[in-house]
């Protein structure tokens, strides 16, 4: 029974997060953010999920090819 | 929202699904047995339509600004792995996916797999693969129809553009009898990586709070935006690539090497 639980989490990790888990950390700590600086602090941080996106992208990629040619 | 970009996007995002999952079949089809794929494919879809009738309605009843933070994260999540994969295939990094390769892997697995049924069924690996295949390629096909559709309020657009995207493959596969090796799955690959990572950002966001600037026309940016971006990635890569290869082409052999490599001289003489 654990074990069919630990494989159909592993098939919905696999199937949403994939091959570098940087992407979605990086996705869920952009809205966390967003969400604060937006109901708590009043700040209109639309900015915010693009940039982080797209640095996450970055920073997986550098991880990916770091020392291959 | 116009509902063209919604269309296109699932259209686009169904139709490389639906390609992989043809040469699965396909695969499975020709090298065994066709009754065992089509019964492994139709229960597939069984289990792909009771995820679709349960999916569908359940996502409806959720709020809107809560689905858009739940499908947007999703969707940006998901869309930076397709995005991820694209930009490391078309900088060399990672091998471009290539459908007459795959077919040949799958064929080359299918042939040296034992035979034999149960219950119901002629040839079980054949079902079996039959079943895999439509199913992961399916869940895809749903997920990116089911969370569009919701997102935006068009269900029926989002699902009109899969079902066009599954049959527009299966009446051309069905035709050709091959693996549709000239669709250009990479190139296609990174516009929907773009699509998805763009959308999921735009809802996730508008789901924390946000208020994007211009409304829906902040996508007209974004997705640019988002595009240009991964493209200057991709470039650098590739760029950085070649580079390295040309430095190791280049780089002078040690002495102690070409002391190893070169004959002695008794043997030049």
């Amino acid at each position: 029974m654990i074990a069919r639980l630990r494989s159909f989490g592993a098939f919905w990790y696999d199937f949403v997060i994939g091959d570098d888990w940087r992407g979605g950390l990086a996705v869920a700590a952009a809205l966390v953010l967003t969400a604060v600086l937006a109901h708590d602090l009043g700040v209109n941080a639309w900015w915010l999920m693009p940039a982080c996106v797209l640095a996450a992208l970055g920073w997986s990629l550098r991880k990916a090819t770091k020392g291959k040619a | 929202m116009n509902a063209l970009p919604l269309f296109l996007t699932v259209f686009v995002a169904c139709l490389v699904e639906a390609v992989e999952a043809l040469t699965i079949v396909l695969a499975a089809g020709l090298t065994r047995e066709w009754r065992s794929t089509f019964q492994g494919m139709a229960a597939a879809l069984i289990v792909l339509a009771g995820v679709t009738a349960g999916l569908g309605p359940a996502l409806a009843l959720i709020p809107l600004s809560a689905l858009r933070l739940v499908v947007g994260a999703l969707l940006a999540a998901f869309g930076l792995q397709w995005l991820r994969k694209a930009i490391l295939r078309f900088s060399g990094y990672k091998d471009r996916h290539d459908e007459a390769s795959a077919y040949a892997r799958e064929v080359a697995a299918a042939r040296a797999a034992e035979g034999g049924g149960r219950g119901g069924v002629n040839d079980w690996y054949a079902f079996t693969l039959s079943f895999k295949g439509v199913l992961l390629e399916g869940l895809e096909v749903v997920f990116i129809a089911i969370t569009f559709g919701d997102s935006q309020g068009d269900l029926g657009a989002a699902a009109l553009a899969a079902a066009a995207a599954v049959v527009v493959v299966t009446v051309v596969g069905v035709a050709v009898r091959a693996p549709l090796a000239r669709v250009p799955e990479n190139t296609m690959k990174f516009a929907v990586g773009i699509m998805l990572t763009a959308f999921g950002t735009f809802w996730g966001a508008e789901g924390a709070g946000v208020r994007w600037p211009g409304g829906d026309a902040a996508l007209l940016v974004l997705v640019p935006a988002i595009g240009l971006v991964s493209l200057g990635y991709g470039l650098a890569l590739r760029q950085s690539r070649a580079a390295a290869a040309a430095a190791s082409r280049a780089a002078p052999v040690s002495p102690a090497l070409a002391r190893t490599a070169a004959p002695p001289e008794d043997a030049v003489r």
